[in-house]
């Protein structure tokens, strides 16, 4: 090899950087379908969420608008299963970070950004496959799209870009918190009380007053509403728009965030 | 290339919170040539790879790598180097050829260049027999291979090996011995730390001692060994015997000073021709009647390496046995140096 010709500027192309994500994917592809209890796990979680959710509070919650409980539910199902999902991301960051994987992919001449990016990327496959899981198993029991496969594609197009600022976050989480097991709990903090204080389970207008403020503007309570509309029909311009706009805004802050992380963590 | 060392490290400084990882450590690699930087666990070994090979910032001082400075041009720097580090880093979830034929990818090999590289690596490895199977599967040393293996792939003409054979058995640690031998012989720059003197001394050109994050010596193996003054000669009294009338008894023999472990029984006596020292060792236990139970001669450790540069024992080498311990770097050593005291 010829020193010449190396770029000294740390500048890698756009092409290899894109090339470097898909080999990271890959390999997290192929880690997700080896490790057979995470991929029975991965696939009963959703199932059981649609299945428990729908039977056990299905005949206590009265949904708004006169929907089945199953058309109200499902969507902020998807985004609770995907949320509770993107806690492997930050497991299987700070894995890689304890293993000194991250050590070795560090000193190779790869684009920063590219290890958590595979990683993010592998996740959202997954999270695809796990939308299409609980739409199937939904419409076993009774859901049905009623805005049109359009309406219905955006659906599941919104639900894998959330779930793609949740992994981004969790990434974050998992090189701040460096241990895979306290990364994994550290991930569900936010699912758990997000989710709880949105219109996920619930209608908003169920919770007391001081609640219901901090429900409306929860980006979950954004996400799930733009969910329903796309779902069940409705204007959907707006509720989509903030949905993204959330989304966009979580990526903005959560991407630079991760990259300048991993570009100064070592193995312990 | 040519025109440049494989490495130079100017006063080099890092600390860790309150913890000073590294004060000033400098060093310098002549291309073509090993270097092996021996010390204990948190005398700042990894650290040093880890700012040589671009993971770390040092606070102060610089680093070059074939010329290139590891800060400002650390993408320059990872063109050029292959690491293996401290731990055996492969991915347990794809098999042999999948994790070299991954980082051949990375490194921008097609796939086909990446699976005739990785079947290579394989077959000089020794590993082509299990390179289908998942690297979950492998012992320890097997998998230490494949670590090195992956550190090859982009051919780099620096290599950086942390640790390379801690934590393996007696027939795995020849088998990476006789491998980075191959290694060296075809001309690599080889930067690698050990906690065995055994190891520096047989596979290093010369060997920077390490401790507490300052290098404190400096040399070819034979040189530093000249250093602590060559073997050790050690006896173990009769149990129930005081081994300070054994040293009395052998008094002035030897090199250096004599060290007695009442503890454990035993003299410790450094001596410089090896085995030439026996015809006096024996005529002196034969005139004073004292009977040992157990005698051996052996190359000098890195703990008399250390008593002998520092005063103190290495940490490591006191525990040089122990499997690798996460330890914040220079906590343990720090702690070892109070018990001692």
């Amino acid at each position: 090899m010829s020193t010449a010709d190396l770029d000294t500027t740390g500048h890698i192309a756009p092409a290899s950087a894109l090339a470097n994500v898909g080999v990271i994917t890959g390999r997290n592809l192929r880690r997700l379908v080896r490790v057979p209890t995470l991929i029975a796990l991965a696939t009963a979680q959703p199932i059981l969420f649609v299945l428990l959710f729908t039977y056990a509070l299905g005949g206590a919650v009265r949904a708004p608008g006169g929907a089945s409980y199953i058309d109200y539910l499902l969507p902020g199902l998807l985004v609770l299963a995907i949320g509770f999902g993107a806690s492997q991301t930050g497991v299987a960051i700070a894995e890689d970070l304890s293993s000194g994987m991250i050590d070795r992919l560090r000193a190779l001449p790869i684009a920063s950004g590219a290890v958590l990016a595979g990683r993010v990327t592998a996740d959202a496959i997954r999270n695809l496959f796990v939308v299409g899981l609980m739409i199937a198993v939904g419409s076993a029991i009774g859901f049905r799209f009623h805005a049109g496969p359009i309406a219905a594609l955006a659906a599941v197009a919104l639900a894998v870009a959330v779930g793609l600022a949740f992994s981004w976050l969790n990434a974050l989480l998992g090189l701040q918190v460096r241990d895979p097991e306290s990364a994994g709990l550290a991930g569900l903090f936010p699912i758990i009380i997000l989710t709880f204080t949105s219109s996920t389970l619930v209608p908003v207008a169920t919770m007391p007053g001081w609640l219901q403020a901090f429900a409306k503007v929860n980006p979950i309570t954004v996400v799930v509403d733009a969910l329903r509309v796309l779902c069940l029909g409705g204007p959907t311009a707006k509720p989509v728009a903030e949905a993204v706009a959330w989304i966009a805004g979580l990526l903005v802050v959560t991407v630079p965030a991760a990259i300048t992380r991993y570009r100064h963590t070592t193995a312990a | 290339m040519a025109n440049h060392p494989a490495i130079v490290a100017e006063a080099l400084s890092k600390h860790f919170g309150r913890v000073d990882a590294l004060s000033g450590v400098c060093l310098e690699l002549p291309a073509g040539t090993v270097l092996g930087l021996l010390g204990p666990n948190g005398a700042g070994k990894t650290t040093t790879v880890r700012i040589l090979s671009t993971l770390l910032r040092p606070d102060r001082g610089w680093a070059r790598v074939a010329g290139f400075d590891v800060v400002k041009q650390a993408a320059a720097v990872r063109r050029l180097i292959g690491l293996a580090g401290q731990y055996a880093a492969v991915d347990a979830y794809l098999t042999g050829r999948e994790n070299l034929q991954m980082i051949g990818r990375l490194y921008g090999l097609g796939r086909r260049a990446a699976t005739r590289r990785a079947d290579e690596l394989l077959e000089r490895f020794d590993l082509t027999g299990i390179a289908g199977r998942l690297a979950r599967t492998y012992s320890g040393g097997t998998r230490r291979r494949l670590d090195i293996a992956a550190s090859l792939v982009a051919d780099a003409p620096v290599l950086f090996l942390d640790e390379p054979t801690t934590g393996l058995d007696p027939r795995g640690r020849v088998a990476v011995w006789q491998l980075l031998g191959e290694l060296t012989a075809r001309g690599a720059s080889l930067l690698l730390t050990t906690q065995y003197m055994e190891e520096a001394d047989r596979l290093a050109d010369n060997i920077a001692v390490i401790d507490s994050g300052r290098v404190i010596a400096t040399g070819s193996p034979d040189q530093l060994k000249a250093q602590v003054g060559g073997d050790r000669l050690e006896l173990k009294a009769v149990p129930g015997d005081d081994p300070r009338r054994l040293a009395r008894a052998l008094a002035g023999l030897g090199c250096g000073p004599l060290v007695v472990d009442e503890v454990a029984g035993r003299i410790v006596l450094p001596v410089s021709d090896g085995p030439g020292i026996l015809p006096e060792l024996a005529e002196r236990l034969a005139v004073s009647g004292l009977r040992v139970a157990d005698l051996a001669l052996r190359r000098p450790t890195l703990d008399d390496v250390f008593l002998t540069l520092t005063g103190h024992p290495g940490a490591g080498a006191a525990r040089a046995e122990d499997p690798p311990v996460n330890s914040g770097p220079g906590s343990e050593l720090q702690g070892a140096t109070n018990e001692h005291r």
